[in-house]
């Protein structure tokens, strides 16, 4: 992990060749992370790559309801020859949840950038196949999002045995 | 004498280097898509392959996955970080104590406790266990699917001593929970050592007795060798990790390029391989059995006394002996198991070795109770991006090889 | 319960058995008649015995894996808990040729059509072990994402667990196997002599008077 100094050093960096493209930087249990404007965001990630970040380690989605903006894509990059780990956070609200793609940069985020629609409705622009992945192909809803309900069978007892029609069929 | 004329279409097509068709005048030719499973006797749980054949070459293969996916990570944002545990075990369900450890690694990063020595030499002790059993078992299924069914039975003889060990720490086989937030459930009972040692003094000797029927074995060389050869930055580009990469001759092992969890103190090696073929594959996880029981050893010499559990009593249940005494204890204990500990807002992503790669675990904590979103990264869910690569141009019959060297789980695949 | 197929006989035929039977229900049969009628009623039933001997012993179990529990389904075909001593080794992969689905695991939405359509292909008589506390009610998770066995399939046997040892699947494997031997035995009903009970649900079963308590009503302290 870059120290606190150095993140800020990579962010001004980062700033210099982009203006608004970082954010903010938060230096937590020896992480670091660079929060990056979405329109911004391939970019910022392809400077990092080509400093050194070379290797994605994970892509995921995070639902930060009730802040706004809400659907959150947080990229980790690896740099293998130093053992060093970034991350990168791209904030994006619901009703324009457009994020690049980056596909491009790494073949591997083909099926994890699938998943973060499927579970949460981010929309990768510029991905080839971009349709859901873990749940059937006809599903409605984001499942993961924090609104969605959790669903499952209701826990039958004696008082609601009789609420829940044909569970003895 | 004119061998040539009496070598058949098929022959010639079948020794040719580039495996293009035989042009026959007048008629067309078209490749057959054909779907195989999800329920097919050869994939590694429900994983559906669309599969475009020519002849019986494999031009692409696409796989779809999803037939298991049980919403674990949603399920654990409704559970209590230690209730959590237990959902989030059953995702890599060969790797249960990774699973764990890797949530519980996040969890203790976030709360900023630290897990005594001891009980970061048990973890490791059965991390190690559990790698060799999932080793074991991919083994036994992967001689299986090439036809060297009485592997099967060997490899679960093995498997079935590490489960009793799991049985005699913990009391469960599977999904043992026995990796908690700031150590382990417990400590290991009388006669635990001695039983470990006794596995370490016989598995070498079961690993060579695998080693003797496979290794030289002429079938298996022939479908294993240069088949499904897929270059270093192929993989890194699709983010492999663990013994695919490590076949290629990339030794990038967390165990020791970041040591966690003191492996840092241990004295092993890591196996790489050389060309990247399946066979490569093949011998590092063989390899990775040994240096596996070289781990264990050294961790039972080196076990430190101490305790088995953080002693923060607002993180860890506090000892019962101590429940009869201390009101401070009974109050604990009450709102541990009532509520839960609260962890402070903050994300964290926390990777560890797993036996398929990188397992890392992203837990954000927003105060409460309860994570509010726990991402496993599983390493199998990268892993099987390299499959088309894998498979292109070589047999279907090469295509079952390559996926049963690739070791996919789609438990962590679905999650 | 087996249902034999008669060949169909010529309408004297049917008469005259008709005609047999009758007599016999009044106690009038005598001599070769009665002899001949006890004879292919025992036949009959020996043959169902046998019938049901051979296939109790002879279950193909699916090659079906789908978590967890498949993997202590594997164990079962080990050489601990040895499945083969019961005859039930030869794991069949295709299932028009397996009598028996054993569900390892945990069934998600889009499992489930799978499932169901392997399970239309599997030939009579055939059965299902419901493996795990996943397949048979949710399991340790109760979400969105999975649905239970019963709803889709009908289950033989259930084994609870998570996942269930390859002791107790054997367990419930022997179980079904008892239940095609037609025998049973002794369940907690009759270990409990509560054969006959019968059970009483809501208030439509006639007992509307002022000291009935409805446990099955909304919350109510003054009946406590």
């Amino acid at each position: 992990m870059p120290d606190a100094t150095g993140l800020e050093l990579i962010a001004q960096e980062l700033r210099e060749a982009e203006a608004d493209s970082v954010l903010d930087t938060l230096f937590f249990r020896d992480r670091a992370t660079l929060i990056v404007n979405p329109p911004a965001a391939h970019a910022t990630i392809e400077r990092l790559k080509a400093k050194r970040y070379g290797f994605l380690a994970s892509l995921h989605g995070v639902d930060y309801y009730p802040d706004e903006p809400r659907l959150g894509v947080i990229y980790e990059l690896l740099d293998m020859s130093s053992v060093d780990r970034i991350t990168v956070k791209v904030r994006v609200a619901t009703d324009a949840p457009e994020v690049d793609s980056v596909v491009d940069l790494w073949p591997g985020a083909h099926n994890p950038e699938r998943e973060v629609y499927d579970m949460f409705g981010v929309v990768f622009t510029g991905h080839p196949d971009l349709r859901r992945i873990l749940m059937p192909e006809d599903y409605e809803g984001h499942p993961q999002r924090r609104d969605f309900p959790i669903g499952g069978e209701p826990v039958i007892f004696t008082y609601n045995e009789n609420k829940v029609p044909g569970w003895t069929q | 004498m004119d061998a040539v004329s009496s070598v058949s279409d098929y022959r010639k097509q079948e020794e040719s280097v580039s495996l293009s068709p035989v042009e026959q005048p007048g008629t067309s030719q078209e490749l057959l898509t054909l779907n195989m499973g999800p329920h097919h006797p050869a994939t590694h749980g429900v994983l559906r392959l669309i599969v475009t054949l020519e002849g019986e070459i494999v031009r692409d293969c696409q796989p779809i996955i999803g037939y298991l996916h049980t919403g674990i990570e949603k399920t654990a944002e409704d559970k209590a970080y230690w209730k959590a545990i237990t959902i989030v075990e059953r995702m890599d369900y060969l790797a249960y104590y990774f699973n764990a450890t890797a949530f519980c690694g996040a969890v203790e990063d976030l709360l900023g406790v630290e897990v005594p020595k001891r009980a970061q030499y048990l973890r490791v002790i059965h991390l190690e266990l559990n790698r060799i059993m999932s080793h074991l078992v991919w083994l036994g299924t992967s001689a299986l699917d090439l036809g060297a069914i009485s592997m099967f039975w060997y490899c679960f003889r093995e498997r079935e001593t590490i489960l009793d060990l799991f049985e005699m720490s913990s009391g469960q086989r599977m999904h043992t929970r026995y990796v908690q937030v700031g150590g382990v459930i417990e400590d290991i009972p009388v006669g635990f050592a001695e039983k470990v040692r006794d596995f370490c003094a016989l598995m070498p000797a079961r690993a060579d007795q695998y080693t003797a029927l496979l290794d030289r074995n002429e079938i298996v060389l022939r479908r294993l060798r240069d088949i499904a050869i897929v270059d270093e930055q192929t993989l890194l580009g699709l983010g492999v990790t663990g013994p695919l990469l490590r076949a290629t001759g990339n030794p990038w092992d967390l165990r020791k390029a970041d040591p966690y969890c003191s492996y840092g103190d241990f004295d092993f090696q890591i196996p790489v391989g050389t060309v990247g073929d399946n066979y490569d594959r093949f011998k590092v996880r063989l390899a990775e059995i040994y240096e596996s029981v070289k781990i264990i050893e050294q961790a039972l010499e080196g076990l430190p006394e101490g305790p088995f559990i953080t002693e923060d009593r607002k993180i860890a249940l506090p000892p019962r002996h101590e429940l009869g005494t201390s009101m401070e204890a009974l109050i604990h204990h009450f709102k541990l198991v009532t509520e839960g500990f609260r962890v402070p807002p903050g994300e964290v992503y926390h990777p560890i070795e797993g036996p398929r790669g990188e397992l890392g675990c992203f837990v954000r904590a927003d105060g409460s109770s309860k994570p509010a979103r726990v991402h496993m990264r599983d390493p199998s869910f990268s892993n099987l991006q390299a499959l088309p690569h894998m498979v292109k141009d070589t047999y279907i019959a090469d295509m079952i090889a390559s996926l049963a060297m690739l070791d996919p789980i789609i438990g962590g695949i679905d999650r | 319960m087996e249902i034999s197929r008669q060949p169909a006989s010529s309408p004297e035929e049917f008469r005259a058995r008709q005609l047999r039977a009758r007599d016999m229900l009044r106690g009038d049969l005598e001599g070769e008649e009665l002899q001949r009628f006890v004879e292919e009623r025992v036949l009959t039933a020996r043959l169902d015995t046998a019938v049901s001997w051979a296939r109790g012993n002879a279950i193909f179990p699916l090659t079906f894996g789908l978590a967890c529990c498949a993997i202590e389904f594997m164990s079962i075909v080990g050489a601990r808990v040895d499945v083969a001593r019961f005859g039930f080794e030869a794991l069949r992969a295709s299932p028009r040729q397996a009598d028996l689905i054993v569900l390892s695991g945990r069934i998600s939405i889009k499992m489930a059509p799978v499932i169901r359509r392997i399970y239309d292909q599997m030939l009579e008589p055939k059965w299902v072990i419901a493996m795990g506390a996943c397949s048979s009610s949710m399991g340790v998770f109760n979400n969105y994402a999975i649905v239970p066995a019963d709803k889709f399939l009908p289950v033989d046997v259930h084994v609870p667990g998570c996942p269930p040892r390859p002791e107790a699947l054997m367990h419930g494997v022997l179980k079904l196997r008892a239940q095609i031997h037609n025998d049973p035995g002794e369940s907690w009903r009759s270990r409990y002599a509560a054969q006959d009970t019968e059970e009483v649900i809501g208030p439509a079963a006639g007992h509307d008077g002022p000291d009935t308590i409805d446990v099955f009503g909304a919350g109510d302290s003054a009946g406590a």
